[in-house]
């Protein structure tokens, strides 16, 4: 990391618009402008509010069950014969993944500026399903855009979201998958900015959603780093996380950014292999672009136009991801690597048999890489990775590409 | 002077209101737009608002997302509609082009190849959806550059704070999007049109174009009434969608329907 100057001040991105070097800022449609001013202010406003930090604080102790737990896998650092990987177990909180902990920040967000309605757009169905839990937590009315395609790759998602009291909006425009579900959850938001708030569940969108997502994200990588400490005495050599639109990674990076001898890998989805062009990797083979809101790193044709991405995992496909992450790229302070469907598999298998942890497809690409990576260090060096999910949810699909009948 | 404002001034000293349709470049097909142009003036149209295609255009309704997913399937580019736009000037040097998009397509052109090939093949202004004036810097100074106007959106929920930045950058007119929502939404509040037009005319001297559910004769005129442009869009787009399917005289019949609609609007608003 001889690249990183120690003179970069993390914490002061973004900018007062919103941008994290060109990257970011807000790219909105006039409608929504207002809105997302009325959005910054609430947020720039919750962050010295004592008593709302206080509230999500204990929110996140009593309702999501955290400190979630930092866990030595060590039958499976032995198996591999390198670093020692730890998993920060992000599966453990209530709803089983990184998710809630945003939404329950921006369910605060949102009681706090008075809206009674709340949208959002869902992949995997992870983010529909904290919001869905948050919405009947705070007694709200809740619309949650999947795309048609995830709502059949995701059943069991669907019905949770539904038992919730969620209304479920199948999405059948596009690709059909998370950036029609947004698209859509935007249009709605355009429509019914009076009494609703858009919940978005990653750190993208137009500004302050990455800084604010981000902010409330950044729990996982303060607790990381505090329990790392405790159990090792010292920092981790090295963080490894999945990438989709990049929140479970910015909020275990974003704490460790100042840390200069700690390596960062940022997982995206090679799906069938970066030189398949089947994947949804824009950082390791994207361009920079304007989308959802904010200029980063896209998946896009020579005209400008998006593609359609592949990942066995629904909530790595998406063809953007965060501002911050397309910043942290090209100033060189976090490596951004992919892991394929095939690897993810393997990876997925390995770690429910050794260690009795059934992963997320997404978070698998993180174990993936992180096994990979392990193998390459040695056993007195430690490894974060992050478990943002659970993998209760991918059975189905895991059985179905495995050829078994449920 | 430019088109646009010789437009508006020439309808001005005719007592008479812009009527301004929106086609999407190579919907249904990459022939269609050329002629429905041409015709679309002769019905009365003033200003030709043209679409180019993009695949996530959040700010629009489903109508306009399946026209740009049509269009689309023909792999209609800038390139394409700055050559549709070459091809009208051949025959119609006065009625100008407004090009309506999304910034990314732009983005990868980047702003001034973008600009000087926008104006060396006739086009006079640029809307684009998702470029904020807060982000236009250098996308302003490029259509400047090339004496294209830089035209931007006020919508139902824009402060007059707001509308004072954006008087500061926009030229040739301003788009007031009449409801809040996406394009092809429900019915209109005339009303309510009204008094929001006349707000935003404390704040700036250019002319207004009102859109967004703006479908019949009726609703055109009384938009015409406070307003100096009527944009109509998803109205005209529903018409192409209905002969997508269709083989021989697919043209034909899209031309008289959208002109007939044209026709009456025309009829409408000049009868006020």
């Amino acid at each position: 990391m001889s690249k990183v100057k120690d003179k970069i001040d993390y914490s002061s991105m973004p900018d007062e618009r919103g941008h994290f070097g060109v990257y970011g800022g807000i790219f909105a449609s006039e409608t929504l402008m207002q809105a997302l001013d009325e959005l910054k202010e609430a947020y720039q406003n919750s962050i010295s509010d004592k008593a709302f930090q206080a509230g999500f604080d204990a929110d996140l102790a009593h309702y999501v069950g955290r400190p979630s737990p930092l866990y030595h896998a060590e039958r499976l650092s032995k198996e591999i014969g390198g670093a020692q990987i730890y998993l920060k177990r992000e599966d453990l909180n209530h709803t089983g993944a990184h998710k809630i902990n945003n939404t329950i920040g921006q369910a605060l967000l949102a009681k706090a500026m008075g809206k009674k309605r709340v949208i959002a757009e869902t992949g995997a169905g992870q983010h529909g399903v904290a919001t869905a839990t948050v919405a009947a937590r705070f007694g709200m009315e809740c619309v949650v855009y999947m795309g048609a395609e995830d709502i059949i790759r995701q059943a069991p998602n669907v019905y949770r979201m539904k038992l919730l009291g969620a209304k479920v909006v199948p999405v059948t425009s596009g690709s059909k998958t998370l950036k029609d579900a947004l698209n859509e959850a935007m249009r709605d938001w355009v429509t019914n900015v009076d009494d609703t708030f858009y919940i978005i569940g990653t750190v993208a969108g137009p500004h302050p959603y990455p800084a604010m997502v981000r902010d409330f994200q950044a729990i996982i990588g303060r607790e990381a780093r505090q329990q790392m400490q405790d159990q090792t005495g010292r920092l981790p050599d090295a963080l490894v996380a999945c990438i989709g639109g990049g929140s479970n990674a910015i909020g275990l990076f974003h704490p460790f950014l100042a840390d200069d001898s700690v390596e960062m890998y940022g997982v995206e989805a090679a799906g069938d292999g970066l030189e398949t062009g089947r994947h949804a990797a824009p950082l390791c083979a994207g361009k920079p672009g304007v989308l959802h809101g904010n200029r980063t790193y896209l998946m896009e044709d020579k005209d400008g136009q998006i593609i359609e991405t592949h990942s066995v995992s629904a909530g790595l496909d998406y063809p953007g991801v965060g501002p911050e992450h397309a910043w942290l790229k090209d100033i060189g302070r976090v490596n951004y690597v992919a892991a394929t469907d095939k690897e993810a598999l393997s990876a997925f298998h390995q770690l429910t048999r050794v260690e009795g942890i059934i992963p997320a497809l997404e978070s698998s690409h993180a174990v993936a890489y992180g096994m990979k990576l392990a193998a390459e260090m040695s056993p007195d060096q430690n490894i974060i990775v992050n478990l943002s999910g659970r993998g209760d949810k991918d059975i189905n699909t895991i059985a179905k590409i495995e050829g078994i009948e449920l | 002077m430019s088109r646009l404002k010789a437009c508006f001034e020439r309808l001005s000293a005719e007592s008479k209101k812009a009527l301004i349709p929106y086609v999407m470049t190579g919907d249904p097909h990459p022939d269609v737009t050329l002629p429905l142009m041409h015709a679309m003036v002769e019905a009365g149209a003033n200003i030709i608002e043209l679409g180019a295609p993009f695949s996530d255009p959040m700010a629009d309704g489903p109508v306009i997302q399946a026209a740009a997913e049509r269009s689309l399937e023909f792999h209609t580019s800038l390139h394409d509609v700055f050559a549709i736009a070459k091809q009208f000037r051949e025959k119609d040097d006065q009625t100008p082009i407004v090009m309506m998009g999304y910034l990314n397509p732009i983005e990868v052109m980047g702003y001034q190849s973008f600009a000087k090939l926008a104006a060396e093949n006739g086009i006079d202004g640029v809307i684009t959806v998702d470029m904020p004036p807060e982000e236009a810097e250098d996308y302003i100074v490029a259509l400047k550059e090339y004496q294209i106007d830089p035209i931007f959106l006020i919508a139902p929920t824009t402060t007059e704070e707001r509308m004072q930045k954006i008087a500061a950058v926009a030229s040739g007119f301003v788009y007031y999007v009449s409801l809040k929502g996406v394009t092809g939404a429900a019915t209109l509040d005339v009303a309510g049109v009204v008094e929001r037009v006349n707000l935003i005319r404390q704040y700036m001297d250019l002319p207004i174009g009102v859109g967004f559910g703006i479908n019949n004769a009726e609703t055109a005129a009384s938009v015409s009434s406070c307003a100096d442009a009527v944009v109509v869009g998803s109205a005209i787009v529903n018409r192409m969608a209905a002969q997508k399917d269709k083989k021989t005289e697919q043209t034909a019949i899209i031309v008289k329907d959208v002109t007939d609609l044209l026709k009456s609007m025309r009829e409408a608003m000049d009868a006020k």
